[in-house]
């Protein structure tokens, strides 16, 4: 066990505080698209989300091991050095890189398995935030059973004609593309009649209607297709093979959806409010059975956050067998993250269910709209009973459920 | 012996569910909640009032049906299971039972028969008591109220409100007064209406028999936790049957999710937990009214336990729902925000936990 970073790492280190110190109070002059998004801070200076992205790049903070060509720094991939601009940002409460499906889906996938004209084409605007891409790949029949998909992609002289619904897309109505799974081989098996497809929202015959969810903010939608036309080029891999590349962009969701160190962020936070907010006239955080909930849930986190760095060092140490490791990720985080806001409701009690523009709301009601948010998340993206039948079948090589003929 | 609920009782609940299903449809709750239909929320309590759910608890010589805590339960129960967006609990429950044991004769027969003919309509702000948050509090002082309440129940369109200081002693102040302010907060539940109350200098009736005893402001307390928790297992068991419904209609990986064990446990789970909570809920009603000494554990134990219950059944039942149950579309949520605020009102399980326990040493 070693866990200094080494020498060099120090100087970035102090490299990185530097440039913290030098955009406090950064604040933003457009909004986000992700409702849990960073507004900035204030009195600092202002700019665009899209400048912001393009100062990082510069830096190296961010798009690190991404071609220059494509857009980004063109560096080696040093996982330490993006652990270290996490914390130091953290830290600092710098403002991180936008996240969202086209950069932590789609861009990987695209360095993966895109064609080069691809990369050239989509890469570096969707670093800069210039492109926002929505995932289009659930449909009312088709959600824990993704497979089973059913809208239509036909190749008429060089084009696909699109018919069909997605829906619970997320950010439709701000992107200008979609990656998006089809059935294009109607005759294969169901696995191997599918492709991802890259297609533009401006395209005639698209048609999204807004989905109101139970927070009332977060906003997705339903997505209609009908006879719309896209290039025959704009196919990931190849016909038939979009189950894999779809599979390899769910990987890079997973372990995304509920980062331990953002968890870690709110427990400070809560254990902060808990300090000033008094019950009968004494501090929430005196109160041992409060505290001592909250000191579960930091217990976990940090068991989370230890796991984190293991699978860091696993990274760097390819002989390490982390598989079933990754695999309780996404169930455990979001779990977890659910529970922690649920806390903060409980300890603020009749306070801590205010919303939206409510007098008295604490941290702007983040506690209350995080607690559905994140039940959301518990659901999206492969539900928690789904991931417990992969981990149970192949992380533990237990038997699995018998098909049913013919699905 | 006999433990259940009379045929009165059934038939009258009944007839609730059968009116809420009908007026308080899930378009109707979505249009109340968004704010753009003030009038449907007043006809549906107008048609609750016709059906005689003010008069419960009013003694029949104040003009009331002089009914007991039970049987307001079950009218709870089933005003949860419809999300009704009407004002119950605090004028139709607590008031009466706060007139009863901290009202005198005089103040009885003054609120009372107003309250039975709905010329009067309560609400109740008792949260600085139970737990005063920051620097919320009400002082008494020449018969005048300062200071500030939060969380006052069902404030809207209420003509009086009952306040309570931090000794526990009851205050009737009238709701136009010009030396009160009523602030609206927002919830996550908007099915019901919270208010901040700010007072100054506001004329007060002291409750003459809360002066010098917490007895009768924890009675009346313990009738709105037993209401909030019938409220609760109302909303829980609705989330149970559409969870089990859904995952009998709803198919992938060709076949209905309620034939994967997943699905099943998490169904099983949700009814183990919840079938108790009828009993809990009956008896804790019934102490009220005819055990006194085990009437303040049992009416804490049944706000808490529900609570906690009726918290993992709303998440469960979303997640039955898959995607489904996370959107507007079904309408889930607004038994998944009611369960959230009966959880928070009239004090979090914690803090009625321990006030459970004190009833014992
Ligand atoms: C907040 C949020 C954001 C989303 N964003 C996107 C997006 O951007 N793009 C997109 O394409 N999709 C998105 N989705 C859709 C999401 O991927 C699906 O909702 C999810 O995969 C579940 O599918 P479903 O909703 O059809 O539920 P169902 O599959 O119908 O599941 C219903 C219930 O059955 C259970 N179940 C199903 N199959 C099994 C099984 N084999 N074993 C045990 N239990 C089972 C589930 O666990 C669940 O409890 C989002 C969803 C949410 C909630």
């Amino acid at each position: 066990m070693d866990l200094e970073y080494g020498p060099e790492y120090q100087d970035f280190t102090k490299e990185v505080q530097s440039f913290c110190k030098k955009y406090e109070g950064l604040s933003f002059t457009d909004r986000s698209n992700n409702p849990l998004g960073s507004s900035g801070g204030s009195g600092g200076p202002k700019m665009s989300r899209s400048e912001w992205q393009k100062i990082l790049i510069k830096n190296g903070y961010f798009a690190r091991s991404v071609p220059k060509e494509y857009g980004g720094y063109g560096g080696e991939a040093d996982i330490l050095k993006s652990r270290i601009v996490a914390a130091e940002f953290s830290k600092a409460r710098t403002p991180m890189a936008m996240g969202g499906q086209g950069i932590d889906m789609l861009v990987p996938t695209l360095l993966e398995m895109g064609t080069e004209e691809q990369k050239q084409t989509y890469i570096k605007s969707t670093l800069h935030g210039e492109i926002i891409w929505c995932q289009g790949y659930s449909e009312p029949n088709a959600g824990s059973d993704l497979a089973s998909l059913q809208t239509k992609g036909e190749l008429v002289g060089d084009e696909w004609v699109i018919n069909g619904q997605k829906i619970w897309t997320s950010t439709a109505q701000y992107s200008q593309m979609c990656f998006c799974l089809v059935r294009t081989e109607p005759d294969a098996p169901k696995h191997s009649g599918i492709s991802y497809l890259l297609i533009p929202m401006d395209t005639p015959g698209i048609e999204i209607r807004p989905l109101v969810d139970m927070t009332l903010k977060a906003g997705f939608n339903e997505v209609f297709f009908t006879d719309v036309k896209i290039p025959a080029s704009n196919i990931v891999g190849k016909r038939g093979e979009g189950w894999a590349v779809a599979n390899a962009t769910l990987g890079h969701e997973r372990g995304s959806l509920a980062p331990p160190d953002a968890t870690m962020n709110r427990v400070n936070m809560l254990m902060q409010l808990m300090k000033e907010e008094t019950l009968d006239g004494m501090p929430l955080i005196e109160y041992p059975v409060y505290r001592d909930r909250l000191m579960k849930i930091q217990g976990k986190v940090l068991a989370q956050q230890s796991h984190a760095l293991r699978l860091l060092s696993a990274k760097l140490n390819p002989m390490a067998d982390v598989k079933l490791g990754k695999m309780i990720q996404k169930l455990t985080g979001t779990e977890l993250r659910h529970e922690l806001e649920g806390l903060a409701i409980d300890v603020l009690g009749e306070i801590g269910t205010l919303y939206e523009d409510s007098p008295h709301l604490k941290n702007d009601g983040t506690w209350q709209f995080i607690y559905m948010y994140f039940l959301g998340l518990i659901i999206g993206g492969g539900t928690s009973q789904i991931q417990k039948n992969i981990i149970a079948e192949r992380g533990l090589g237990m038997p699995k459920e018998p098909k049913v003929e013919g699905a | 012996m006999y433990f259940g609920l009379s045929e009165e009782q059934s038939f009258f609940q009944d007839n609730v569910k059968k009116y809420l299903e009908e007026h308080a449809t899930i378009d109707n709750i979505r249009h109340i909640a968004n704010g753009d239909e003030n009038n449907l929320s007043a006809e549906i309590h107008q048609g609750l009032l016709n059906l005689g759910i003010n008069g419960l608890l009013i003694p029949e010589e104040f003009g009331g049906l002089g009914l007991d805590l039970l049987f307001a339960a079950v009218v709870s129960e089933a005003l949860g299971s419809g999300v009704s967006p009407t004002p119950f609990i605090a004028p139709y429950v607590m008031a009466p039972t706060a007139f009863k044991h901290a009202g005198s004769i005089t103040q009885q027969k003054n609120y009372l028969p107003k309250i039975a003919i709905n010329e009067y309509r309560f609400a109740v702000g008792f949260s600085e008591f139970i737990g005063k948050r920051n620097d919320a509090g009400i002082s008494f002082v020449d018969n005048a109220l300062n200071g500030r309440a939060m969380f006052v129940l069902d404030a809207n369109d209420a003509t009086h409100l009952l306040l309570a200081d931090e000794r526990g002693r009851i205050f009737v102040v009238n709701a136009s007064s010009s030396n009160i302010e009523i602030v609206k907060l927002t919830t996550v539940d908007k099915t019901r209406q919270y208010a901040e109350v700010i007072c100054k200098n506001l004329e007060a009736e002291l409750l003459e028999n809360s002066s010098d005893s917490v007895e009768p402001i924890n009675r009346t307390i313990d009738a709105g936790r037993i209401m909030l928790a019938a409220d609760s297992l109302g909303a829980s068991q609705i989330m149970i049957d559409r969870a089990v419904d859904y995952s009998k209609e709803r198919k992938q990986f060709g076949r209905a999710i309620g034939s994967f064990q997943a699905v099943k446990h998490m169904c099983a789970e949700m009814a183990a937990d919840l079938e108790p909570c009828y009993a809990l809920i009956w008896h804790a009603a019934h102490c009220h009214d005819h055990s006194p000494d085990e009437a303040r554990l049992m009416a804490c134990h049944a706000k808490a336990h529900v609570s906690e219950m009726s918290k993992g059944i709303a998440k469960k039942a979303t997640e039955v729902h898959g995607g489904m149950g996370f959107t507007d579309l079904l309408g889930l949520h607004y038994w998944f925000k009611r369960i959230g605020l009966n959880r928070q009102i009239l004090g979090s399980p914690e803090l009625v936990r321990e006030e459970a326990y004190k009833t014992q040493i």
